[in-house]
């Protein structure tokens, strides 16, 4: 090899090296690019939002006068509805991701609904509000209601909680059933009594992050109606007198934290946006709050458990 | 079996019947259960259909798809569905000319450069962009992006579609980048060695052999990110301005499919009149759009997953 061509392929190597360098300067600029961009949006919301932060502004109702309203009606709405959304999506969704990957024989049904759960994840959340409005609101005759409001949101969070139960379920090894069955137990004492204890903490992990997703849900929410000026709460749901517990809660108007920060950030008067951005600091903490649990219980379940 | 054993098993239901039946209604309940996918998706369309169905009765479909004009709740009403269109396609562009090249980049890097260490914490933090109510995008494109952009561009009014889709874009990098990551991490490692043996450094394995034989769970990646971009809904409602507008022009305002059905629904709308109707219309064109979108995806999915 003659010195001159060693000198041109150094030339190529230092070439190539020099690349490869550039581009990991790049990569690694647009990997800290959404970072940063969360960084920022979240120190500009609490930079904007933190001083109204007070205790007045978690116990007042919303009104006219800005530095007078709050966000009462709104989280406690925001609990209402969650608390409907929970205890319909929690059940129907582990039940489906049961049938799916426990009983499910492989024919055109459970295909069909297979294909089902995937393509209702891709639906806009707008179109569940449509579907809502149509359905729950005049269909049913539920109003504008918390229960209307929490049904809908189920439906929305239905497929990420099928979805997460089954990869649980997937997760746990063949062993484990076989041994079940070998000690006399019939697929369902199988199911519940082992399957599921194994799989109860990924489950947990895609719950949260569902109701996560539904806590910060605005879209579908304005398309049924929820109102955006509510000076007052719903009924107790526990009573002083006989029977003690009311359901007339359920049939309430509501609002929620999404749409009153939705309702404030819309006007014009930027003392209303400030309010809006408090609105925002207490939303963002919740959901990051939410998703940052559902990741660390994420990572701890893939460190502890090796089958 | 005798016919003595027999009035044993009818007159007392052994342990086992009892058993037998307990399992069977399990099956049965969870069963019913799985069907709440399909009624949901059954319903949704029922009502989509049923309301614009009433809705194209009044309103000719070749007027719905040709008219220039969206002004349903004007006097002058005109039914067309191009402004709206548009508004969409613009914001979702620029929502893509964010989102492809920062989601690919980053996921290159993270599945081929990255130390493991790394790949553990930004993975995860990534993925927290998707989980922030959208509201506060909405919020954060109004009153921090469109201040910003104005610096450069003072021309630029307070509602605009540019820094809607900016917003929409950085939304959507999580979508892109984990789901390319997850498709190049599929790419089995001799596909890498070999390329390696021949001289080809980390930069040129992952641009000519990971990139291409990943290709479709690549797409499948982007065409994902169309379809959140095409429906999201608040951060265009708060920030892109609430009048249609045929305009290919990101740096106007403009209105989305999804912004017209918020806008009309915060009035209260009669149940049954057109105008209510036509949110039904909207949703209808919009519902088909991310469909196709959504099955396209899931095609080239399962093509990338079945060639390893």
């Amino acid at each position: 090899m003659t010195s001159a061509n060693i000198h041109k392929i150094r030339n190529i190597i230092n070439r190539n090296k020099r690349a490869e360098f550039i581009f990991s300067i790049i990569g690694l600029l647009a990997m800290l690019t959404g970072i940063i961009a969360l960084m920022v949006l979240v120190i500009d919301l609490i930079s904007d939002g933190f001083p109204r932060l007070d205790w007045q502004f978690f116990t007042s109702f919303p009104s006219r006068k800005p530095e007078q309203a709050g966000i009462f009606s709104a989280w406690v709405g925001s609990i209402l509805v969650m608390l409907v959304t929970a205890s319909v999506a929690i059940p129907v969704g582990i039940a489906s991701g049961i049938y799916l990957e426990e009983y499910a024989k492989k024919n055109w049904l459970s295909d069909l609904i297979e294909i089902n759960v995937t393509n209702l994840a891709g639906v806009p959340s707008i179109i569940y509000g449509l579907l809502a409005l149509g359905l729950f609101v005049y269909g049913l005759n539920l109003g504008q209601s918390i229960l209307t409001a929490g049904l809908t949101l189920a439906l929305l969070v239905l497929p990420v909680v099928i979805v997460t139960t089954r990869e649980a379920l997937r997760a746990v090894p063949g062993s484990i059933r076989e041994a079940a069955y070998a000690c006399g137990a019939s697929k369902w004492q199988m199911i519940w009594d082992h399957v599921l204890r194994y799989s109860t903490g990924t489950i947990l992990t895609g719950i949260i992050v569902a109701l996560a997703r539904a806590i910060g849900e605005t879209a579908p929410l304005v398309t049924i109606g929820a109102l955006t000026f509510i000076a007052f709460l719903p009924d107790p749901p526990i009573q002083g007198q006989f029977p003690y517990i009311s359901f007339a809660w359920l049939l309430a108007p509501f609002t929620v934290l999404p749409i009153q920060m939705f309702d404030w950030v819309s006007r014009p008067q930027e003392e209303f946006q400030v309010n809006a951005a408090a609105a925002g600091v207490v939303l963002i903490a919740l959901t990051l709050v939410m998703n940052a649990v559902a990741i660390y219980f994420r990572y701890r379940l893939r460190k502890n458990i090796k089958w | 079996m005798t016919v003595a054993k027999k009035t044993l098993l009818f007159s007392k239901p052994s342990a086992k019947v009892r058993r037998d039946l307990r399992e069977r209604a399990v099956e049965i309940v969870l069963f019913l259960a799985a069907l709440t996918s399909v009624a949901t998706t059954i319903a949704i369309l029922a009502i989509l259909l049923y309301e614009s169905i009433l809705f194209f009765q009044k309103v000719p479909l070749w007027k719905f798809i040709t008219d220039t004009q969206w002004t349903p709740l004007f006097d002058d009403k005109h039914y067309g569905i191009l402004p709206l269109i548009s508004g969409t396609l613009v914001t979702t562009v620029v929502a893509l000319l964010v989102a492809v090249p920062i989601g690919t980049i980053a996921a290159i890097y993270l599945s081929e450069f990255a130390p493991v260490v790394v790949r553990e914490v930004v993975k995860p933090a990534l993925e927290l962009l998707a989980g922030i109510p959208t509201v506060v995008y909405g919020y954060f494109a109004l009153l921090f992006v469109t201040p910003l952009l104005q610096v450069f561009l003072p021309d630029l009014p307070g509602f605009n579609m540019l820094s809607a889709g900016i917003i929409i874009g950085i939304m959507i990098i999580p979508y892109v980048s984990s789901l390319s990551e997850d498709a190049m991490r599929a790419v089995p490692s001799y596909l890498r060695e070999g390329s390696y043996a021949t001289g080809a450094t980390r930069l040129q394995t992952a641009l000519r052999v990971v990139l291409p034989a990943s290709i479709s769970g690549i797409s499948a990646a982007y065409i994902l990110a169309i379809s959140r971009a095409v429906g999201e809904t608040m951060v265009v409602a708060i920030a892109a301005g609430g009048q249609p507008n045929l305009t290919w022009n990101p740096m106007e305002p403009a209105q989305t499919m999804t912004a017209y059905i918020v806008s009309v629904s915060l009035g209260d709308l009669p149940h049954g009149s057109l105008e209510y109707e036509t949110i039904f219309a909207v949703g209808l064109t919009l519902l088909l759009i991310t469909l196709s979108f959504n099955i396209i995806g899931h095609f080239l999915t399962k093509r990338y997953r079945e060639i390893y």
